[in-house]
């Protein structure tokens, strides 16, 4: 176990390394460093422009370029923005921002996704099959950013109203300025309120599609034959399904999750823009692409890589853990 | 639910009656089981034999109560003079892997792969003895490992299925049978799924387990071979009904349905003295669907007369403790369990035609199971080998017909 | 599962009794044909297929029966609600026809899926396909690039790649690039069942036989992983439209002037939800049914291909 974690830890860092290149390609390709001088009043002449070209070594050779630029990282620097400020200040507070509502999600959606799934299974074609699957298939079927509409316009509106005050908020991660002065239960207490909404929206789809997933897995694994084995031994069916059953059927879902989770950070970056979240979307969409950073970009897809390759690490181990077939691998 | 201790020697432990299953699909009502009757003595071993389709281990799995809940089940099975069939799951999880246990045909899947060999056997144990220490059940599982013959029995009590081979893993799953000292074994093909030396093997753990245990075991199989030499009585199934019963001597010298005789003629024995062709029965089982009145062995009789068409002919005592379901028993009885005599040795086959081919020489080399030394002869898988699982002329084999 | 119908046939002849018409009162049926009569019988998957030919027509053939067309701008009659004016589903802020709005969008939407299943099958089926045959090294490098290329989240890439061409802000743009991206699952489901399959004897028999690599592949593996290919089509179709919803919300879809999707139909209404509900809840629910009608068919494929979940064990 010991040695097959050390390999999946070296694997991944090998992944990064490779990762990092590929990201520094892209936006090699799709961004201009010079943007923002070239968009000088009154434009600048070539020459000037040449000259911070070779200010900025670009005109060195593209390796050379990326092994600066990934020396630099290493070292927690992740270059400037246009503006002239480190990426890396803005980088680390917005990914602990988003980051709260990703890991948030996914804890949701999982444990939802398996009790659905498992009571889908083993109530097969029964009313409470039929309703689960007929709400999955409705999430599955809307984008993110029309239901989290919903959500904002009827359960932020309902539940309010219920309560007499404003308890959960549809705009921001938390009120502006907050952290400032409060502290503890209070400005926790205030996150939450944010978080609830966005956490749902994110967390309803993926949930979804992992609960058919689950129920399917489940299904397999009840019609195989150590179950039969099981309760020819004189476990009763609840128990088969509890020891046997259960154990089995989870191990595809962490598969299932860790594949999931490019598709979370993307669902993430819409819900911050429909809740108006000061995180990592926003840091992307309007500091990044919409002012053609390269650097604000180049950072945050490492980070979303680095993000993602950990992830995926975890669910190595726990796949692991949990099957010792894999073991060996 | 107390289970009766019946202290009746005489009376049967298990008493099978007009058992029936049907099961609704999307081509009908599938009839698979329509109306067996046996019953099973204390350290009797009952084998039933039958092709793919015949409904065998639908009746064994209708005993233990773990058929899907489609199933529908009329009849009565009785274990110790309890009615089975209809007990709560509560109920029959108490007599299951105590008083009627059972071992399924394909050792790879029938072990839970996440759990250590040891936990499984363990489980068996706790599950009806409450009362046990994790310590004593842990002895316990090595005790019945090394029973079964699995070497180093203490440590591998620690593996993991996927680390042992089919023929280990059909060892732990005996193992896991015999733990609570059953009265019922119910091995359903148990050697099918592997290979023909280590089904000598197996064989061989399944009567040291009816030794240490004193059960009474129901032996489901395909193979002829693994029947005799085992099994005290045996039950023929045809299209889902028995169509002969009786002692193993009986069935094997003096059969009187023309199917059971069919069944040996398609057995190569070492026993022969002249060179013979093996016979097949030709055509393939009906479809249990819709079945047309009459006997369903009537297409492929070589002693079909019309009165066969009319009704399906009941089970008739033809000597003591032998019965069989044939109008013409008689002509049976000639023949006096030659399959030549009655059934034609092919000579319209379109594939052997007229002459013996010289292969067929090497055919007389047998796969009985009792020999893992002997060489494989070239046709020896038809009749009773584990592979096809058929005992029909290859030729006219249908596809998928293979379990 | 013809050689059935033969194998009655030679053992009717052969048969003593009479027993020709006894003997298989069920009749043998071809795969495919078991497959289709599956997929009929099928309530889920059949209602999405209805439901899906409806919106089809709908966005086809509506425009012809339904004059009013969605480019014509009307000042005066701005945001109106539907019934009014003869707008049946009201219009939007600058007059145009909310109806007539749908069927373009559920053409263009059709029109992007179409177009993003034409690249990325064969992309899919390419690369999967040479990964799951030829193992090895192949497999490892082609499997290592598709999963370095999914560490970046899909939505990212899509937005990166969409930055470099604004012109690609039609439904032409969007589809080509949702093509050239979308294909990375669909090669690691063609790897893994063709890893499998390899593995079966007819393919040891074929090449025993001396067929070529490219014949075993085309002839005998392709049709045998058809099943889960055309449950892919039907998944990543579902999946395209909502992507292209999400991309156009963000503003990288199909945002140019005068174009018009599904997708930005639904997020132009997303401001809209109190002020004028119509524009919310209209084309929310036409995306929504069509998203779901095309997962139903994928679900109804998938039983029809493989009815285990209700498999009786004899």
């Amino acid at each position: 176990m010991f040695f097959f974690t050390i390999r999946r830890l070296f694997a991944s860092v090998l992944v990064l390394v490779a990762s990092s290149f590929l990201v520094f390609a892209l936006c090699a390709a799709s961004f201009d460093p010079l943007q923002k001088f070239r968009q000088r009043q009154p434009p600048p002449t070539a020459e000037y422009l040449d000259g911070i070209r070779e200010q900025l070594g670009l005109n060195d050779p593209f390796l050379v370029r990326y092994w600066r630029w990934f020396t630099g990282v290493l070292h927690g620097d992740f270059g400037e923005t246009l503006g002239g400020t480190p990426v890396a200040d803005q980088l680390g507070g917005r990914l602990l921002i988003t980051g709260r509502m990703i890991v948030l999600a996914i804890i949701i959606a999982v444990l939802l996704a398996m009790v659905v799934g498992v009571v889908g299974a083993v109530r097969q074609y029964k009313p409470s099959d039929y309703a689960f699957t007929f709400l999955a298939y409705l999430l599955i079927a809307l984008p993110t950013f029309w239901f989290a509409a919903i959500l904002k316009e009827f359960v932020a509106g309902g539940v309010n109203d219920l309560f007499g005050q404003q308890v959960l908020y549809t705009i921001g991660e938390e009120t502006p300025g907050l952290s400032l002065y409060a502290s503890g239960w209070e400005l926790w207490s205030d996150r939450i309120g944010h978080l609830v909404l966005p956490t749902i929206s994110l967390a309803l789809l993926s949930f979804a599609s992992w609960s058919r997933f689950q129920r399917s897995a489940m299904l397999d694994v009840l019609g195989s034959d150590y179950m039969r084995l099981a309760r020819a031994k004189g476990l009763t069916y609840r128990r088969v399904v509890m020891k046997h059953g259960l154990r089995n059927a989870l191990i595809p879902l962490t598969t299932v999750v860790a594949l999931g989770i490019g598709t979370l950070f993307g669902g993430a970056v819409i819900t911050e823009q429909v809740f108006v979240w000061h995180g990592m979307g926003e840091y992307l969409l309007q500091n990044g692409i919409g002012q053609n950073d390269i650097n604000v970009v180049l950072g945050w897809l490492l980070v979303s890589a680095v993000f993602v390759v950990l992830f995926n690490l975890v669910a190595d181990i726990l796949y692991a853990v949990l099957d010792p077939r894999i073991r060996l691998a | 639910m107390t289970i009766t201790n019946n202290p009746d020697a005489g009376a049967p432990l298990l008493a099978v009656e007009d058992l029936n299953v049907r099961f609704p699909t999307e081509d009908g009502l599938v009839h698979a089981v329509r109306g067996v009757d046996y019953s099973l003595r204390s350290g009797e071993v009952l084998g039933i034999v039958g092709e793919s389709g015949s409904g065998k281990s639908v009746t064994s799995l209708a005993v233990m109560g773990l058929l899907p809940g489609s199933a529908r089940v009329t009849g009565s099975v009785k274990y110790r003079g309890q009615e089975l069939l209809g007990l709560s799951d509560r109920a029959m999880s108490r007599v299951r892997g105590k008083g009627v246990s059972m071992i399924f045909q394909d050792p790879m899947t029938s072990l839970d792969p996440v759990y250590r060999v040891g936990f499984q056997i363990e489980e068996t144990l706790r599950t009806h003895d409450k009362s046990l220490s994790s310590k004593a059940a842990e002895a316990r599982a090595a005790d019945l490992l090394a029973m079964v013959g699995i070497p180093n029995a203490a440590e591998r009590v620690r593996s993991y299925p996927h680390e042992f081979s089919g023929g280990m893993r059909q060892r732990v799953v005996i193992a896991i049978a015999m733990a609570n000292q059953p009265d019922v074994i119910i091995a359903d093909e148990p050697t099918t799924a592997l290979d023909v030396t280590v089904q000598a093997q197996i064989l061989e753990v399944l009567q040291t387990a009816l030794g240490e245990t004193g059960a009474a075991m129901v032996l489901i199989t395909h193979d002829l071979g693994v029947v005799a030499g085992i099994a005290d009585r045996v039950l023929v199934m045809y299209a889902g009904r028995p169509v002969e019963v009786g002692g193993v001597e009986d069935i094997y010298y003096e059969p009187r349905m023309p199917y059971t005789l069919g069944l040996l003629g398609s057995l190569p024995r070492l026993d022969a003295s002249t060179k013979q062709r093996l016979i097949p029965i030709k055509g393939s089982p009906p479809s249990v669907v819709n079945m047309p009145p009459g006997c369903p062995f009537a297409p492929r009789c070589p002693l079909h007369v019309a009165e066969c068409d009319a009704v399906e002919p009941a089970l008739v005592q033809v000597g003591s403790g032998h019965h069989a379901a044939c109008i013409r028993i008689d002509e049976v009885a000639a023949a006096h369990g030659s399959a030549a005599k009655v059934f034609d040795a092919g000579s319209d086959d379109a594939v052997l035609g007229a002459e013996a081919p010289a292969d067929l020489a090497a055919a007389a080399g047998t796969t009985d199971s009792g020999a893992p030394g002997d060489p494989v002869g070239e046709r020896t898988d038809v009749g009773a080998g584990p592979a096809t699982g058929s005992l029909l002329d290859p030729t006219t084999t249908p596809d998928g017909d293979r379990r | 599962m013809t050689t059935t119908q033969a194998a009655t046939e030679a053992a009717a002849a052969n048969t003593p009794g009479n027993g020709v018409e006894r003997e298989f009162t069920v009749k043998a049926r071809s795969q495919r044909q078991q497959i289709v009569r599956r997929f009929l019988r099928n309530k889920v998957g059949m209602t999405g297929l209805v439901v899906f030919l409806l919106l089809l027509a709908f966005g086809f053939l509506g425009p012809l029966v339904y004059g009013t067309d969605y480019a014509s701008q009307d000042s005066s009659a701005q945001s109106v609600p539907p019934g009014v004016d003869g707008y049946p589903l009201g219009s939007d802020a600058i007059g145009r026809d909310l109806l007539a709005g749908l069927m373009q969008g559920v053409q263009r939407s059709l029109f992007i899926v179409l177009l993003f299943i034409v690249i990325a099958l064969p992309l899919g089926l390419l690369v999967g396909a040479l990964a799951g045959y030829y193992g090895k090294w192949v497999d490892s490098v082609l499997m290592r690039v598709v999963d370095l290329i999914l560490t970046v989240p899909l939505l990212v890439v899509l937005i990166v790649v969409a930055t470099n061409f604004p012109g690609s802000r039609t439904p032409l743009g969007v589809g080509i690039i949702l093509g050239l991206f979308g294909w990375l699952d669909l090669a690691r489901i063609v790897r893994s069942q063709f890893l499998s399959l390899r593995e079966k004897e007819y393919v040891e028999a074929a090449h025993a036989m001396g067929a070529s690599d490219k014949r075993i592949i085309f002839k005998h593996l392709i049709p045998n992983a058809l099943g889960s290919l055309i449950v892919w089509t039907t998944l990543a179709a579902a999946t395209a439209i909502i992507l292209e919803a999400s991309l156009t919300y963000l503003g990288f879809g199909v945002n140019g002037a005068n174009q018009t999707s599904l997708g930005r139909l639904v997020s132009d209404g997303v401001q809209a939800t109190t002020t004028r509900p119509w524009l919310f809840y209209f084309p929310g629910i036409t995306l929504l049914v069509i998203v779901l009608s095309i997962n139903l068919i994928g679900d109804g494929i998938r039983d029809a291909f493989d009815p285990s979940n209700r498999r009786v064990r004899a």
